[in-house]
Formats: structure tokens, sequence, C-alpha cells
């Protein structure tokens, strides 16, 4: 990639790249034509226009922006761990232009204010689009609805108690209902926490090995599978957070061939990693949904393949050294990873034969885009620029140096991966580099 | 041949010789308990730390003692006493330790796996004293002592070992010693406690008391966690002692020289009948008197100890 701007200009040629779109990536080399932040034109071949800055990307392919559906920035109350600009700093280092918040801060964004609160933030870091999820139930209690109308017009793109399964029945059901007025999803952290009982990692050879509590897959078939219940009951919008079990996904399966609403999501680490990583008692493999067997992962993986799970999500989860250095079942749950998702996608599914590059960028991008039913996740002329040059073949090793997020807890830390998100752009502008870091604040 | 090891953290991952030569050194050990002055001069100078995070008792006396016939310099601190109910992480409690130059840490601690975190933060060997629901090899090799003393060679031996077995680290230990050793076990218990997938570390699984017995040349019987509710997985005390307690009615039914282990403290009556903790069969104090030799033997070999050196005039 030819590099010798300082600036972004207002206008410039991206050219050289192979287009990817559709879950398709084009035969032939093609061009961008960006102009005051949106896609003025975009084709195969070379453009006809001629004494614009171009930017010679020969060889990289370019993608729209990605999109992650399940993120946590901890802000505001654990600003140590994330906060929105830091946050959004990984996100573009990862290549996603826009990124769903979770709720489960403190306070909890369980009101309009709140939700407005994290937009701004978002939007004064301006790294990538923050679109907050608000809580369903008040203070994430899961008691009361929360004020979900209120948080829609504020900007809330989507419900979930996330972190605190919703144990009530009754209350699930009805958001589901409630939400149909409002055309956004109900996000489930499926988990009966009557069947995981303080389990802190998944139940099997592993956790009976190393004598650690354990956390049955039933545990979460069995909070699926009433979820999709009330999703068919009610006719409103489910879409099931970081499935992880072979049961899960089939659930799922059976439930979108009857014609339920309901999505779902994968993350990067449940798609590549099993139990046997807990083996060493690292809490950098300790998350919840847990780790699983070998056939979950297969299961999973098969799941984004044919499409029964929509969409990849990172569920990124910063938290400190200091945390991540406890004991195994005292340190907290969650890893982080927007910035090794779309590797971990390369090293795992696309060389792994499940997916190709192609069908990867869509679970990263349109799918997630259908699931939030927002106009994202795609490179149109006339819509924003936001897109990725990628390099699928670099590979690079993940160390705490190479990691942008204000957390270092990931999973992947030491592991080789192929595949590089070589630059970011938003609206246009550039929010990623990662050959020049400089080049981004 | 010495111990080529800077800690000992479970049997899981030492070899049958290393078993053997512990329980070696042991023995010899066992002998200086015989004589009116039961201490050698071996740890002169060096401190060990006794370092309890979960409350023992039987334990951390059997390490004080095997470090006093040592003649070591103790330190002991539990967690009531810790800075760690201020919030402490563990690494800088393991830190400070290390700052303060101690030759040797043994560890007990309610988290699985903690044993293995300090062995790899502190640069002194480290001894597990149990982790959680993971290990106890002082434990381990004490029971296998014991069985050695009455049986010889493990090989072919049936130990049949009867309990909560998933929640159980004196259970993990002893599979995996006696596994080593090549002795046949054998666990019991109600499902809940003994879950199948038990069987994949080389043991048979049977939940017939009466079957799991009728062949075994030794019971190892399982203290019950009266403290675990809810989440014990049985009923109560007295559908436990009536389905999977040792009573006579079971001894009568064991082959005539098989014996009876218990790792203490007993609950009467519940995992083991009264008659039977004090009858003919059990081995119980001889348990507790090797626990003290094998912890003598543990720390002399971590310290460097030579066993060669160890002259049979030293140690008798």
């Amino acid at each position: 990639m030819e590099w010798s701007w300082q600036r972004i200009p207002g206008e410039y040629l991206v050219t050289g790249v192979r287009l990817i779109g559709g879950g398709k990536v084009s035969a032939r080399p093609g061009f961008l034509h960006v102009k005051k932040g949106r896609l003025e034109a975009i084709g195969e071949g070379r453009p006809t226009l001629a004494g614009l800055p171009e930017l010679a990307a020969d060889g990289l392919f370019c993608a729209p922006g990605f999109v992650d559906t399940h993120v946590h920035f901890r802000e505001p109350g654990q600003e140590e761990k994330e906060t929105v600009a830091t946050g959004s700093r990984a996100a573009a280092a990862g290549g996603f232009t826009a990124v769903v918040t979770m709720p489960n801060t403190d306070p909890a964004i369980d009101n309009a204010g709140m939700v407005r609160y994290v937009s701004d933030r978002g939007r004064e870091a301006g790294l990538c689009r923050v679109l907050p999820a608000g809580a369903i139930s008040v203070g994430r209690q899961g008691e009361t609805m929360a004020e979900l109308g209120a948080m829609v017009e504020a900007g809330a793109v989507a419900f979930t108690d996330d972190g605190s399964p919703v144990q009530n029945g009754r209350l699930m059901a009805s958001a589901l209902q409630y939400a149909r007025l409002l055309g956004v999803p109900i996000m489930s952290h499926a988990e009966d926490l009557t069947i995981v009982a303080g389990g802190c990692m998944h139940g099997g050879y592993w956790s009976m090995r190393l004598g650690l509590s354990a956390m049955p897959r039933a545990g979460e078939d069995a909070a699926v599978f009433r979820d999709i219940e009330l999703a068919r009951a009610t006719g409103g919008h489910l879409h099931v957070a970081h499935v992880s079990t072979r049961g899960a996904v089939e659930i799922i399966r059976r439930a979108k061939a009857d014609g339920v609403r309901v999505t779902a999501e994968a993350t990067p680490h449940h798609f590549s990693l099993d139990h046997g990583r807990c083996r060493d008692y690292s809490p950098l493999f300790k998350m919840n949904p847990p780790l699983r067997e070998s056939e979950d992962v297969a299961a999973v993986a098969d799941g984004l393949a044919d499409g029964t799970l929509d969409c990849i999500a990172t569920d990124h989860a910063p938290h400190t050294d200091t945390e991540k250095e406890l004991q195994f079942d005292q340190a907290p749950f969650g890893v982080i990873g927007l910035e090794t998702a779309f590797a971990a996608g390369v090293t795992y599914l696309v060389r792994g034969g499940k997916l190709d590059l192609g069908r990867l960028v869509q679970c990263l991008t349109e799918r997630p885009a259908a699931v939030l039913g927002l106009p994202l996740g795609k490179l149109e002329e006339g819509g924003d620029a936001d897109f990725v040059l990628l390099d699928p073949e670099r590979e690079w090793v993940v160390t705490r140096e190479t990691l942008r997020s204000r957390s270092r807890n990931s999973s992947f830390l030491g592991e080789t991966l192929k595949g590089r998100v070589l630059a970011t752009f938003l609206r246009g502008r550039l929010t990623w580099h990662a050959d020049d870091p400089s080049v981004v604040r | 041949m010495s111990l080529k090891r800077k800690d000992v953290l479970g049997l899981e991952d030492m070899a049958a010789e290393e078993i053997l030569l512990v329980l070696d050194i042991a023995s010899q050990f066992r002998a200086v308990f015989d004589r009116p002055v039961r201490s050698v001069p071996i740890m002169r100078g060096r401190t060990v730390v006794n370092f309890f995070h979960e409350s023992s008792t039987r334990t951390r006396i059997s390490f004080e003692l095997a470090e006093k016939r040592l003649s070591a310099d103790i330190v002991n601190f539990s967690v009531a006493t810790s800075s760690f109910t201020k919030g402490e992480t563990l690494r800088d409690t393991a830190e400070n330790l290390q700052a303060m130059k101690i030759d040797m840490l043994v560890v007990r601690h309610k988290s699985s796996g903690s044993a293995q975190y300090l062995a790899r933060v502190l640069k002194c060997p480290v001894i597990n004293a149990g982790d959680g629901c993971h290990e106890h090899p002082t434990q381990g090799l004490l029971d296998i002592m014991t069985m050695r003393q009455r049986l010889g060679d493990l090989r072919g031996k049936r130990v049949t070992i009867i309990g909560d077995i998933a929640h159980s680290r004196v259970a993990r230990s002893n599979i995996w010693g006696l596994g080593k050793l090549g002795a046949e076990v054998t666990v019991c218990g109600p499902p809940t406690m003994v879950p199948a997938n038990v069987a994949r570390l080389g043991v048979k699984v049977e939940y017939d008391l009466k079957r799991a017995v009728a062949k075994a040349d030794v019971l190892n019987i399982l203290r019950i966690q009266l403290e675990r509710g809810a989440g014990s997985g049985f009923p109560g005390n007295r559908e436990y002692h009536r389905m999977y307690g040792v009573t006579e009615d079971v001894v009568r039914t064991l082959k005539p020289e098989a014996f009876i282990m218990h790792p203490g403290p007993m609950n009467r009556n519940v995992e083991i009948a009264s008659e039977v903790a004090d009858g003919p069969r059990q081995v119980i104090l001889d348990q507790v008197a090797n626990g003290v030799a094998v912890r003598m033997a543990l720390i002399y070999l971590l310290s460097g100890g030579d066993p060669g050196a160890l002259a049979p005039g030293e140690a008798a």
C-alpha cells in the first residue's frame, strides 16, 4: 500500500483493491472514489477520473467497515478497564466502524439520558459509530421493564440485560412483545442460573480434571430454548448472544426453519478455542459462556457457515491485569476481542475450511447490520465511506504491545494469527493504520 | 537419583520413580520417630513458610511437625491473620514473600490451581498442601505409603475410593499416584459425586458399594463435606450412610486381609460407622504418622537433599 499522505484529503481514490461484498470477492481489482466522507463511486477496473490523490492498494482487499453487535466499553463506572474512547480505538484497530455497547455499566444504561451519554462519548472519540444497547429492566435487576421507548428515541439500537440473564420468563416475554413496537431486537444472554449455579468453566472432562466448578451446557441450551419459545409466542425479534453449544445451534436452526424471528451471534473465541485451553488455570480463557468442547467449536463454526448463526460478535470484555491475575475461580469472566476478530476468522474459519473470505466478511458486515436493521455494512454509491483494507495473508503475533484496548486480556496473546486489518476508514477518514499507528492519534 | 524438580504441586505430573524415591526417604525418616530425640538438623537456618488460605488442622500440624523435626525455621500465616482479608492478591502476597527470602512455601488454598500459580511466580520450592478440588499430593503420598507398608508392590492391587470424587483433591491425588504405581482403582459414590467422565482418569466407576468393595485390597473412604448444602448431591447424612456408609455389614463382605483408610477428619456414622472407625481393619493412625514422614521427605528432597547422603545413622 503506497502511502504518502500526512492528512487524508477530502476527495481521493483507493485503487487496485479486490472488493468484498454480498458474500463475494471480486475477481478483478477495483476502486473506491471517496468524496466528503461518502462513496462517490465504486467499481471494477480503473476509475476514469484523473488528477485526484490516489491510494494505490494493489493486492489488498477492500470490505465494508465491520459491525459488532456486542462490546463492553465499561463507561461509565469502570473506566480503569476501558472507556468509550479507548474501546473505539480498539474497534478501529480491528476494522470495526460500528459497535453496539452493552448496558452493564455502573450505573446501567437503563434510561434515555444514559443512552445519550454513551452516544455522546462515542461521537467525541470519533473513531467508530457507538450504538448503545439499553437495559431491558430498570437497573438490570430483572424485575421492572425499563423505558424502552424513550431509549429508542435517544438512539438505543437493542435491549439486553447482558451479563445478568433475565431469569424472569414473564419479563422476557413482555420485552419481546413490547419491542415489536419499536422495531429493535431483544438480545438474550441465555443462561439458566439455577443450572449454572456458580460454575467457572465448561462442565466436562477438564473441569473434572482441574477441580473447577462446572457450567453445564444445559444451562445455555435450556435458556435458549425458553427464549425461542417466548419469541415464537410473542412474534418479537430475539437475538441470541454469544452462542457456544452444539445444542443451542441446533435449537436455533430448528426455530429458524419454523419461521421464528430469531437471529444469533457467535464470538471468535467460541469458534476457535476449546476448554482444554484452561489446563494451566489461566483466566485469559475464562469467559461466560465458557470455552466448550471441540464438537461445540465445530458446531458454532458450522452454524456461521450455514447461516444459523447470523454474525460474528466479539463480546469484547476488558478487564484489568490485576483482575485477570486472580485465581481462575476468582477472576472475572470475559476477554477482549475486537482487534483479533478478523484474524481469528481467517485463521480458524477460512483456513479451517468452514467459510471463504467473502462469507467471513459478510458475518462481520452485512449480517450484523441486518440483525440491527441498520443501513450499515455495505459499500454503496452515495453511502458513507466506512471501509477497511485487509491483508488476509499477513501473519502477526498477538502481543500486549499490538493491542490498543486499555486492557490486555486476550485469549490469543502469544498466538500467531493470519489476517490483518491494515487500515480502517470511518466516513472517509482514517481511524487505523497497522503499519503507521502515528497516523491516528 | 534425586528429586529433580522445583515444586511438588500434584501427583499427576510425578513419575513413578519420583514417588518411590519420596516414599523410600519417608520410611527412613519414619524410623526417626521412635527415637527419644526425633529431630535431625538437616534444615537448620532455612525458613519454611506455611501459608494456609483455608482452614486446616491436621495438614498444617503435620507440616509443622515435619519442618520442626528437620530443624527448619517456621513462619505460619493463615487467612484470618493475613492481609488477604484486605483484598491483597495472591501475586502481591507471593512477591512479598519472595522479597523476604524464604526457602520454601507450603500452600493450602481454596482455589484450584493456586499452587501452580505460586510456583510460577516464586523462585523457591512450593509444596501444594491442597488446592481447591484439584490435588492434595502429600495426602496422596501418605496414603500410598500406608498401602505399600501392608501390600508391598501395588501393581495389580485393588484400591476402592468411596465418596465425593468430583470435589475431592484427595481422590485426584490418589487416582494419579496409584495409577502410576500400577494399582487398579475403583471409585464409588452416587452419580452426583462420581460423574461418568471420572473414568477418563483411568479408573473404574462403580455406583454399587457392595460390588465396589467386593474384591478390594483397601478402601479409602473420603470425608463427606457436610457444609456443601444444596450442591452436595445427596439428600442427607442418613441416606448417604444407608447407601454408601462403610458399616460393619459392609466390612463383613470384604476380603479377610482388606483394610480401611480415611484421610480425616471423620464424620462418624456418615461415611464410616463408628465401630469400623475404631475397628481392627482401620489404619488411620498409621496414615497420620506417615503423613509427617512423607512431608519430611519432600521438604528434604526439594531443599536439595541428596538421598544418598541420608545415612542410616543420621535418620535411624
